[in-house]
């Protein structure tokens, strides 16, 4: 008798799939519905972020960092600024640091409302997607309002912001706080005691805490594990350390936990709004350094020295002092981190960009391994990935 | 004059009968298919109304010619038969499929005596073509050739056959206070309480299972469209795919009307008394049919969507005992008192 060589069954799950979240392509090796081997490709969205860098000026680096994570665009632009703040060895004003730091908050609603809403559209639940939307569209009114740009904002520059809050913009943010506050509390009456979603995401995508150090997880995926790790207490950046602000922690590390961890985190981050609104000092916007931030454009129109700045800005950037750094932010996501090498110039030499999404995706195989192919889905839900920063 | 009696024997024994049948039979299925287009209808604009958006407001008033629109898109498209498929039965899969679903209303009664046919067998034959309807699910997704439909029609096979069994366990219930499978019967042995209200756990259990076997959320499972993209009918397009499509929704009133027939007293109002019994029968049993459709439409609105495994552990482990429990109980009730109709 010869051996019967048993093939398993293979599916190709994206890239054009609609819970692939983008550009996902994952080859499944299944038994039947039970997963066996998940692998993901990646790639399919690669825009050589990191090398196109290189060869813009640090101000022209910016918008690249909007497109990276397009959920929560203004969080990566932080990571930036920061970064070339440190090698330039001077610091953001306290408003811009606290407007900085309310943008970075809504950017956090606006891309946990987008994980949550999709991951139940993932498993099954259409209503809460069309919900979150709404209100995701209000928060890009006041990016809009900000910067100019729905999405696309370029607002967090290296030294500050591009320039202050229209008036009457703080009091309608603190006047939505509360609207949105009430849009979290409909999401949680529909999903979280739901039998149907509970059975569909606990003890679904266990990652045990020293796993989640093992994959080098942050964000809430590591807290959802367990571990209170939050950059945003751990090394206060900005006008942080003055925020009162708990870290919510899950206890098993399913999917389940992180949904709630991530519901949670929106309604601190409400908070944070709030307290930002209250406490922001007036003040500058931007370093009063005419070598790296522009000169107010009524001066410009006097000045002669003042137009030199602006004109020499604007071509060839700013020079930044030759060094290295690793800096981090705790972006909705995770830890998103940039090391910057410069060599002097007004160009950097290097820029890697540490996108967390990444990390998560490679630990999908072994999270998988033996659910079903459905829980793939959720899984990949509650990963919260966004191809635009993993692909780069 | 042979001749002219034998003329007139075609016309009286042949032709007019089958004119009479043919002219019911085209009345019913109209009625069933403009019912199906506006289901679509109402289907979106139910959910918007969940979703807090508008719905199709454009085609007509309240755009209330969308369902027309969509129609017309679909017929003037191109019905594309990908290469590795097989021709006939993937062509015959969504022909099936609709065809069962409007047999099915032969045997439903609209109003008293108001039915195409009134065999004495009406649930069986019932039961016996929403089996049947499995057979279009399982012919398309292996006809396709695509592993997104052969799941699909997999899961779709095994979520049918499981939730029949039970459907047929509440059937007999209901049955055995009737004392007759004319369906006629069942509607007026409710004529003093709806069996709603003695069997409600058999009543929900039906509701579910109807859900499941007409794989809507939250079973939807064989078209999962966040796993299986569109599952069984996935390489379907053009008018083959809207046949899928207007099967499921047919099935769907079909299922509604079983609920009403079984349940909810047919045709009959909710009491016989002056203002209720004004109101002719046909109409009140369009209003309970439109009432379980709107649950069909709500539930999907608000709910998440079952694991393959958890939607069978819920058929086999949850709905099977129970109804298999309720059968024996409501049969123990009726000999115990001595309620069996005779």
């Amino acid at each position: 008798m010869t051996d019967v060589e048993l093939k398993s069954f293979a599916m190709n799950f994206g890239p054009q799939h609609p819970a692939a979240h983008g550009v996902l392509r994952l080859v499944l090796e299944m038994d039947g519905e039970v997963v066996e081997r998940a692998d993901p490709h990646i790639g399919l969205l690669h825009r050589g972020t990191e090398k196109l860098i290189e060869y813009k000026t640090y101000l022209q680096a910016v918008p690249y960092f909007d497109r990276l994570d397009y959920v929560a665009p203004m969080s990566q632009e932080h990571a930036f600024a920061l970064a070339v703040e440190k090698l330039l060895g001077i610091q953001a004003p306290p408003r811009a640091q606290y407007i900085r730091v309310l943008f970075a908050e809504i950017s956090r609603v606006l891309n946990h409302l987008l994980n949550v809403t999709t991951m139940a559209l993932d498993v099954g639940a259409l209503t809460p997607f069309l919900w979150g939307f709404e209100e995701r569209e209000e928060m890009m009114e006041f990016y809009e309002r900000v910067s100019g740009a729905r999405l696309h904002a370029a607002y967090f520059r290296p030294g500050g912001v591009t320039s202050d809050m229209p008036a009457g913009l703080a009091e309608d943010i603190h006047a939505y706080c509360d609207r949105v506050s009430k849009v979290i509390d409909d999401l949680d009456n529909l999903l979280t005691d739901n039998r149907i979603f509970k059975q569909r995401t606990v003890d679904i995508g266990i990652v045990t805490g020293e796993q989640a150090c093992d994959w080098g997880f942050s964000g809430p995926m590591i807290r959802g594990s367990g571990y209170a790790w939050d950059l945003r207490k751990a090394q206060p950046y900005d006008a942080y350390a003055d925020m009162d602000f708990d870290i919510p922690v899950g206890r098993h590390g399913d999917c389940y936990d992180r949904y709630l961890v991530r519901v949670e985190e929106m309604r601190q981050s409400v908070r944070i709004m709030r307290q930002a609104i209250e406490k922001m000092p007036s003040g500058p916007v931007k370093v009063d350094d005419r070598k790296i931030a522009p000169p107010p454009r009524a001066q410009m129109k006097r000045s002669m020295e003042a137009l030199i700045h602006h004109f020499k800005l604007y071509t060839e950037g700013y020079h930044v002092p030759a060094g290295e750094t690793y800096t981090a932010v705790e972006a909705p996501k995770g830890e998103f981190g940039v090391f910057l090498v410069s060599d002097g110039s007004n160009k950097p030499y290097r820029c890697k960009i540490r996108a967390p999404g990444f990390a998560f995706l490679q630990a999908l195989d072994f999270m998988s391994k033996g659910h079903m192919l459905a829980d793939v889905v959720s899984i990949i839900g509650s990963m919260d990935i966004v191809f635009g920063e993993v692909d780069r | 004059m042979t001749e002219g009696m034998m003329t007139e024997g075609f016309w009286q024994g042949y032709a007019w009968p089958t004119i009479i049948i043919l002219a019911q039979i085209m009345a019913v299925v109209t009625v069933v298919l403009i019912a199906v287009a506006y289901l679509t209808f109402a289907e979106r604009k139910v959910l918007a109304m969940a979703q807090l958006r508008k719905g199709p407001n454009v085609v007509g008033p309240f755009g209330l010619l969308q369902p027309f629109a969509d129609g017309l898109k679909l017929l003037t498209k191109e019905t594309i038969i990908p290469a590795g498929a097989n021709p006939v039965v993937f062509l015959a899969a969504p022909i099936l499929t609709f065809a069962l679903a409007l047999m099915a209303w032969a045997v439903i009664p609209f109003g008293e005596g108001a039915v195409i046919s009134d065999i004495n067998v009406g649930v069986l034959y019932l039961f016996a073509i929403s089996s049947l309807g499995v057979y279009g699910v399982i012919m398309a997704g292996w006809a396709s050739n695509s592993r997104y439909a052969f799941l699909g029609a997999l899961r779709s096979a095994a979520q049918m056959v499981s939730y029949e069994v039970s459907i047929g366990f509440v059937i007999i219930t209901v049955l055995l206070c009737v004392g007759s499978l004319n369906l006629t019967d069942i509607v007026m042995a409710q004529k003093t309480i709806w069996f709603a209200v003695p069997l409600f756990p058999m009543f929900v259990v039906f509701f579910i299972s109807a859900l499941a076997e007409t794989n809507r959320s939250p079973f939807d499972l064989p078209e999962g469209e966040s796993e299986l993209v569109a599952g069984y009918f996935v390489e379907y397009s053009s008018m083959s795919f809207a046949l899928f499509y207007l099967g499921e929704y047919a099935q769907m009133i079909l299922m509604s009307a079983m609920t009403s027939i079984l349940f909810l007293g047919g045709w009959l109002p909710p009491a016989d008394i002056a203002p209720f019994n004004w109101i002719p029968g046909p109409i009140w049993f369009a209003a309970k049919i439109a009432a379980c459709l709107f649950v069909f439409l709500w539930v999907r609105a608000t709910l998440p969507r079952y694991r393959y495994d958890q939607l069978m552990r819920l058929g086999w482990k949850v709905f099977l005992p129970l109804s298999l429990f309720w059968v024996v109980a409501t049969a123990g009730v009726l000999v115990a008192f001595d309620w069996v109709p005779k």
